[in-house]
């Protein structure tokens, strides 16, 4: 894992944890979670995870890209972010 | 064993089922994949008799916790053909009111999903008779839940319940109170026959739609979709939820989507991607909108979205499901209404002494029909607020307690609610069961919740919070509760802190002076 894969992924644990789970404690949060059917997302949850993704990794997510396997999980948004930020 | 008159819930299955043209016909598509009528019928009987072993009998609740999955749509056809009365429970229900719920429905049974675990595991132990368990997915856990699949393949099926009558109840709908518990709506096989019809007429509907159902099938909304669709020996594009839009428009695409059911946030959200890229579902030949107004200006702009669709406009309760809708072409002719009563029901205003209203004037929406719902289950007394003797003996309408007028032409007109219901994305918040769970945090001293209006969300949900002086309380901890404790629609978008509550004379918080004059916000 390249050291900037593991920055992303600590950026969303910690946002999700902090905005989402309301917690601190990392033990909450697996990374190949299912968001949806953890109940952590809805529709807002999703759009909350993609602004913060959009303004703290400078990518664009297009409408075609909201899709689970982009981001249903910590593991599928460090995947996405990664491509994002590679492309660009 | 095949009915020839269609009398409870379950017949149109068991008819398309052996109607050789439709038993092949796919019933639900499920996250793309079909199952046809053939396959639903067989799975709906297998499950009842494994329903019937497990003790269900004539009568009993059958709870599902369930997502919008295939295991669900069998679950609900097999209570029914069980004999029992089925009760859908929003997946993103919290333990406590699971447990009340399955406590005051009495279920037998409860059948959920793996990955909600957690939750009904955590409600089966606050309970002292919990029901039986039967769990699709993977059961991770030591538990003595049984495996969905494992009870079906085990299972022959078995024919339906025979006794059986149209007045016999088919389903429990909980929708939230203003006490802040949910209430079980009662509604008979022949109320839930007789409404599903007059749906499919007024939205002229036939056994060619797609009907698309991306609304929780434990929001009568969604549901109805599904019965409609069986009703009609039609096709159900069962999607889990809005919440990644570009996969249920790709599914749309794919599957020819004729009929696209939804609330106001829902197509805010839509005609903001299509404000971004355009969209457009040319398939698409009926637009339907309840559980909150419909923007005029929507609708315009939904015309471009869906080319060719007829876009209604509706408005019901769940004590009666649908009330009204507007005849599509009159859209621009009457802006603003909700319509007229639904084919095979009336509807009239009374003023709150009884009489009756001049048109023009405001007055308590009242509902006559065969749709209106039997009671509350084991509430009479809530039944009594909302049931009111009708014209004839032993009749009873629905005093719906929501205000409208009425033109000269007999549209109706949503004025406003006679209680303090919060609509927040289409669903029903109680301010009392936010409050509750606030108020229950170490620190709170005192709350108050209101909803505030919202372009995306219809209403947004504000919690007025007074804190025991030098608590150690802050938003987060308040927030990390809402969201263990209540459903994620319930959770206040705003906390704010204040030093006190406006009351009335009589000492109660008033919410109309916290709305038009809201305290000052002071650092918890």
């Amino acid at each position: 894992m390249s050291s900037d894969t593991s920055q992303i992924r600590s950026g969303i644990r910690a946002y999700i944890l902090e905005n989402l789970l309301f917690t601190s404690d990392d033990a909450e949060l697996a990374d190949d979670a299912s968001l949806l059917d953890r109940g952590i997302v809805d529709s807002t949850g999703v759009l909350e995870i993609v602004m913060y993704l959009e303004e703290q990794f400078a990518i664009k997510v297009k409408d075609s890209d909201m899709l689970p396997e982009n981001f249903d999980s910590v593991n599928n948004m460090v995947r996405f972010v990664s491509r994002a930020t590679a492309a660009q | 064993m095949t009915p020839r008159v269609e009398r409870l819930l379950h017949d149109g299955l068991l008819i398309a089922a052996a109607d050789s043209v439709r038993a092949g016909k796919a019933a639900v598509i499920v996250e793309g994949q079909p199952h046809t009528y053939a396959e639903l019928l067989r799975d709906a009987l297998r499950l009842a008799a494994a329903m019937r072993e497990r003790g269900v009998r004539r009568g009993d609740r059958v709870a599902i916790y369930m997502d919008n999955t295939w295991p669900c749509v069998v679950s609900i056809y097999a209570a029914l053909i069980a004999g029992g009365v089925f009760l859908i429970v929003n997946p993103q229900t919290k333990a406590d009111k699971l447990a009340f719920i399955l406590e005051d429905s009495g279920a037998k049974l409860l059948l959920s999903d793996g990955h909600l675990s957690k939750e009904f595991r955590a409600a089966l132990g606050q309970m002292r008779q919990p029901p039986a368990v039967i769990c699709s997915g993977a059961i991770n856990d030591a538990t003595d839940a049984e495996a969905f699949d494992a009870v079906l393949a085990a299972s022959s099926p078995a024919a339906p319940e025979t006794s059986t009558i149209p007045l016999d109840l088919a389903a429990l709908i909980y929708t939230s109170g203003s006490t802040g518990n949910p209430k079980g709506v009662m509604q008979t096989h022949q109320a839930m026959v007789f409404t599903t019809g007059s749906l499919i007429e007024y939205l002229r509907l036939d056994a060619s739609e797609k009907i698309l159902c991306a609304l929780p099938l434990a929001f009568d909304y969604g549901l109805y979709q599904l019965l409609m669709s069986v009703k009609l020996g039609a096709t159900l594009v069962l999607e889990r939820s809005f919440t990644f839009p570009a996969q249920v428009f790709a599914r749309m695409h794919e599957t020819g989507v004729t009929v696209f059911p939804g609330v106001p946030t829902v197509f805010a959200m839509l005609l903001a991607a299509h404000g971004r890229s355009a969209l457009s579902f040319p398939s698409v030949t009926r637009v339907t909108n309840t559980a909150a107004a419909l923007p005029d200006e929507f609708a315009t702009r939904l015309r471009e979205v869906f080319p060719n669709a007829l876009i209604y406009k509706m408005y019901g309760l769940t004590e009666c499901k649908r009330v009204a809708y507007l005849e599509p072409e009159l859209i621009d002719a009457k802006p603003g209404s909700v319509g007229k009563a639904i084919p095979g029901t009336e509807v009239f205003l009374l003023s709150p002494e009884g009489n009756d209203v001049a048109p023009g004037e405001t007055g308590i929406l009242h509902v006559r029909g065969p749709h209106v719902m039997a009671g509350y289950w084991n509430r009479p007394d809530l039944s009594a607020e909302m049931l009111k003797p009708g014209r004839l003996p032993g009749e009873r309408v629905l005093c719906t307690q929501d205000h409208f007028r009425m033109d000269a032409d007999g549209f109706l007109y949503f004025v406003g609610r006679s209680d303090d219901i919060i609509k927040t994305r289409g669903e029903k918040v109680s301010p009392a069961e936010v409050e509750n769970v606030i108020h229950g945090i170490e620190g709170v001293r005192e709350v108050a919740v209101v909803g505030v209006a919202d372009s995306l969300l219809g209403q947004a949900i504000r919690a007025f919070v007074v804190p025991v002086a030098g608590a150690d309380i802050n938003e987060k901890r308040i927030r990390a509760e809402c969201a263990a404790r209540l459903e994620n629609f319930m959770v206040p978008r705003d906390i704010v802190f204040c030093a006190d509550l406006p009351k009335t004379a009589t000492g109660k918080v008033s919410k109309k002076a916290l709305l038009e004059n809201p305290p000052a916000g002071v650092e918890a």
